[in-house]
């Protein structure tokens, strides 16, 4: 059976999966919850200086998708509102009650030294195994100052991140947001600074639907609302992207990295991986079904590693890297074409119409006079499309037809920036 | 629990909590999540299978869309754009033969969706609401009249009246509906055919006349001489005959009148059922019939058709919900004399049957006999031509043209006489369904429009 044993930057924890910081870890009833389900850590919800905030009534919003609850949600909610002294006591009692599973402890203060330097101290005492800086939180905590308004400015990033390095032995891992144009240039910044890593994609700014009878956005607080934090299935595609572009830049080729955003399920999470990431981290599929979906992550993860002949995460992470690249360097003879299986249609004429009014009239509605739904390879450019809108699995697949051979855009007589061979 | 000792032709075999639970809607209506998650399994097909199967062509991916985004009020235009009486329709089409029976998902091996239910649902709320969806165009002056108020002739009504003329229904009965309001279970309808009938006359320029039959109060030359057009919906007056001895005996009775019976009586507790009943015939309201008389108590039901269950014209989802309401479903026998002890029905005798090679209905000259306090007969009904021509076609005039019995016409559904049109089970060639009378009373309205806009004050 494969070792699912994860050591991220000297966190050890019994499995990659570990809880975001959010509401699901704001307290040890639910963290004790959380371990006895099997976590195998958590990120406590983020710290701040006393007084504590003060959080709204009405916090979360959601997209329902054809049915899906739950599609992507975002909220409102700021960091804990319970007082510092509370949260540290309760970190050092459930770490001592769960040694063997991680404990970090994410921190937002105000943007000077001495606010770090002090409240370090007081999360080292705890026994916590690291830190987490949040420097995502798009709503609230960033009209202060804190949150996104320092992850969007990378001198921010690196001068923060340095503090923390230089003012504790914990490992350091930099939570960026995704609200910023290139997210390299905040993760070369963390890393700059000292980090040991970093986690993302934290909230992207949202407003995620808009009560047309209140004539306001949701979630509405007595009749008005903000935009909030979006996360969930809807932002995956997202977070795979900019874990990505981190995971393969030259600057920070390789670094560590959390990843975080709309994972759900074993597959989701190995995706991450795949892509780089080093550990998991998750809060919207606990907060939809509880903690009990771990369960089946450990067991998705470790069945298909073991399907697949990888031993530990050290074989899959960062796996599909090489595979990610610029798409100048394409193959632009590679040729596919429509293939429908006409013992699996079911005649829903789909593919016909997205071909024919969106695309390139490649698939034919009528043979014979009769209902049926073929290709025509001479118009297929192997786009995809009619597979997608296809309700029936494995009903369209792509059948490759070129000849094997090679060539990209950096050499296409049509690149006017082509090089031209010596 | 013992039996209570009940005549065996008798009122109050169920308390009147039991019988109201029974004549409950069978099936009720879906709940908004439940109808936005069905909705959301449409494929949203192109150039759907669905819509062909609708007799009223309802575009049923369009309103199932309309229902998933939420636009109710869009969703009801298409479908009572289409068909008049959608809601009826939800509730009593057997839509496992026409556009659920189509549905692609059922080439899935999956379930095909509920597309009945999601009517119901898209429409309920304009009944309910009273909310008039249709607009009535200034009036022409034109006066149109119409026999029968059953489906044909209402949705043949409200597209004449939307377009200005003056519209008169007459109707034997003493209310509106036809076969919706008298021949078909309580429980498929409950309280519903009469709320329909009057949001349909909304519409304005519609005027119903009661208890005017034709061949008594009224005649086609009668109406042909004091209305710009007519239009015949008079449904299907007669019933077959059993034709075996004994046909004539108390507790003999047809089916049909059974049902009308049943769905105009305001005391359930109050109606006379037979403890062991039999119902012989092989359609819906041979189901409709049997599972009534479970519902209203008697303890034996069987239902006896002389083939097999697939030559049934009650859909094969009738026939399992009679076995499930426990009727005794009896195929390959026929019914061969009523056997009666002092003039009261005691047995009915059956033949067993059996096809030869060329499917050719064979006896067997093997018998049994089922106890029966009660036999209804639903062996099918046949068009009353007698009243409607008698004195028609007596003399040298134009004749009203039948074919295999029923009224004859052309595909725009105008009988042989000038000025008239006709639709609904009363004409051949089409299904004997609700949603096709709507069909034919739709299409013949549209002839009859162009007709009148042609013709002269």
């Amino acid at each position: 059976m494969a070792n699912l044993h994860c050591n991220f930057v000297g966190i050890q924890s019994p499995n990659p999966f570990w809880l975001a910081s959010a509401p699901p870890t704001d307290k040890a009833y639910n963290v004790n919850r959380a371990f006895e389900a099997g976590w195998g850590g958590v990120v406590w919800k983020t710290l701040g200086m006393d007084p504590p905030v003060v959080n709204v009534s009405s916090r979360y919003g959601a997209v329902t998708l054809k049915g899906q609850r739950i599609a992507g949600l975002n909220n409102i909610e700021l960091i804990t509102d319970r007082p510092l002294a509370v949260n540290l006591a309760e970190i050092a009692q459930v770490k001592r009650d769960w040694p063997e599973r991680a404990m970090i402890v994410s921190l937002m203060v105000p943007c000077d030294e001495q606010s770090w330097k002090d409240i370090l101290v007081m999360v080292e005492d705890t026994g916590a195994d690291a830190v987490e800086l949040n420097f995502g939180c798009p709503h609230g905590m960033s009209e202060r100052g804190m949150g996104s308004a320092v992850g969007q400015v990378p001198e921010y990033v690196e001068m923060v991140t340095r503090w923390v390095k230089q003012h504790s032995r914990l490992p350091c891992i930099v939570k960026l947001t995704p609200n910023i144009t290139d997210i390299r240039s905040t993760a070369r910044a963390a890393f700059r600074g000292g980090a040991d890593a970093v986690s993302l994609i934290n909230t992207i700014n949202s407003i995620v639907s808009v009560d047309l009878d209140l004539m306001a956005p949701t979630p509405t607080v007595d009749g008005k609302g903000t935009h909030g934090g979006y996360c969930g299935p809807a932002v995956k595609p997202i977070a795979l992207n900019m874990v990505a572009e981190i995971a393969r830049d030259a600057e920070t080729y390789r670094k560590p990295i959390s990843g975080i955003g709309g994972i759900g399920n074993w597959r989701d999470a190995a995706e991450f991986l795949a892509l780089g990431a080093g550990s998991v981290q998750v809060c919207t599929a606990a907060m939809h079904y509880g903690f009990r979906i771990v369960d089946d992550m450990i067991a998705g993860l470790s069945n298909w590693m073991d399907s697949n002949g990888y031993a530990s995460l050290d074989d899959v992470v960062g796996k599909a890297i090489p595979n990610v690249t610029d798409w100048q360097f394409l193959n632009l003879k590679y040729d596919i074409k429509a293939r429908i299986n006409q013992d699996k249609c079911i005649q829903c004429g789909l593919c016909h119409i997205a071909c024919e009014d969106t695309a390139h009239q490649a698939i034919t509605a009528v043979k014979d006079g009769m209902r049926f739904f073929e290709v025509v390879d001479a118009e297929c450019v192997g786009c995809n499309l009619c597979m997608h809108v296809c309700p029936v699995e494995d009903c369209i697949s792509m059948l490759r037809v070129d000849d094997g051979s090679f060539g990209n855009w950096t050499t296409h007589p049509n690149n006017p920036m082509r090089k031209v061979p010596a | 629990m013992t039996r209570l000792p009940i005549a065996d032709i008798a009122a109050g075999r169920l308390t009147p909590a039991q019988l109201a639970h029974n004549f409950a809607d069978v099936v009720p209506p879906l709940q908004r999540q439940a109808a936005l998650v069905e909705a959301n399994r449409c494929f949203f097909c192109y150039d759907a299978p669905c819509i062909k199967a609708c007799p009223t062509g309802i575009d049923i991916p369009r309103f199932i869309r309309r229902i998933a985004t939420e636009d109710q009020r869009g969703a009801a235009d298409l479908i009572l754009s289409a068909n008049i009486l959608g809601g009826s329709c939800a509730r009593v089409c057997p839509t496992e033969v026409l556009c659920e029976g189509d549905c692609v998902r059922n080439k899935e091996g999956d379930t095909a969706i509920q597309i009945g239910a999601l009517q119901r649902y898209a429409t309920d709320w304009v009944y309910r609401d009273g909310v008039q969806l249709f607009a009535r165009k200034p009036a022409t002056g034109k006066r149109v009249a119409i026999v029968g108020a059953g489906p044909a002739g209402l949705a043949c009504a409200h597209h004449l009246a939307r377009e200005g003329h003056q519209i008169d229904v007459f109707d034997a009965r003493a209310k509106a509906g036809g076969l919706n309001e008298y021949g078909i279970a309580a429980y498929k309808v409950p309280d519903f055919a009469q709320a329909e009938i009057e949001w349909l006359l909304g519409i304005g320029g519609i005027t119903l006349h009661f208890e005017q039959a034709l061949g008594s109060q009224l005649s086609i030359a009668q109406l042909s001489a004091d209305f710009d057009a007519v239009f015949l919906g008079v449904g299907l007056g007669a019933v077959n005959a059993l034709g075996v001895e004994g046909d004539s005996l108390d507790g003999v009775r047809n089916a049909v009148d059974f049902i009308a019976e049943l769905r105009q009586c305001d005391d359930l507790s109050r109606l006379a059922i037979g403890r062991r009943v039999v119902v012989i015939g092989g359609g819906n309201t041979a189901v409709d019939a049997a599972v009534q008389s479970r519902r209203m108590g008697a303890e034996q039901v069987s239902l006896v058709y002389r083939r097999g269950p697939g030559s049934m014209t009650a859909t094969v989802a009738e026939q399992d919900f009679a076995k499930a309401e426990g009727v005794n479903v009896i195929h390959w026998a026929k019914p061969h004399r009523l056997l009666a002890d002092d003039g009261q029905l005691t047995a009915i005798e059956f033949e067993y049957t059996c096809a030869d090679a060329a499917g050719r209905l064979k006896s067997s000259g093997e018998f049994f006999s089922l106890p029966a306090d009660s036999v209804l007969k639903a062996i099918g009904q046949t068009f009353d031509a007698s009243d409607l021509i008698a004195n028609l076609n007596a003399g040298d005039g134009p004749t009203l043209h039948l074919r295999d019995g029923r009224i004859n016409v052309d595909e725009e559904y105008r009988t042989s006489l000038a000025g008239v049109w006709a639709g609904g089970d009363c004409v051949l060639g089409h299904m004997d369904l609700t949603v096709q009378a709507v069909e034919d009373g739709k299409r013949a309205a549209a002839s009859m429009h162009c007709y009148l806009s042609a013709k002269e004050l």
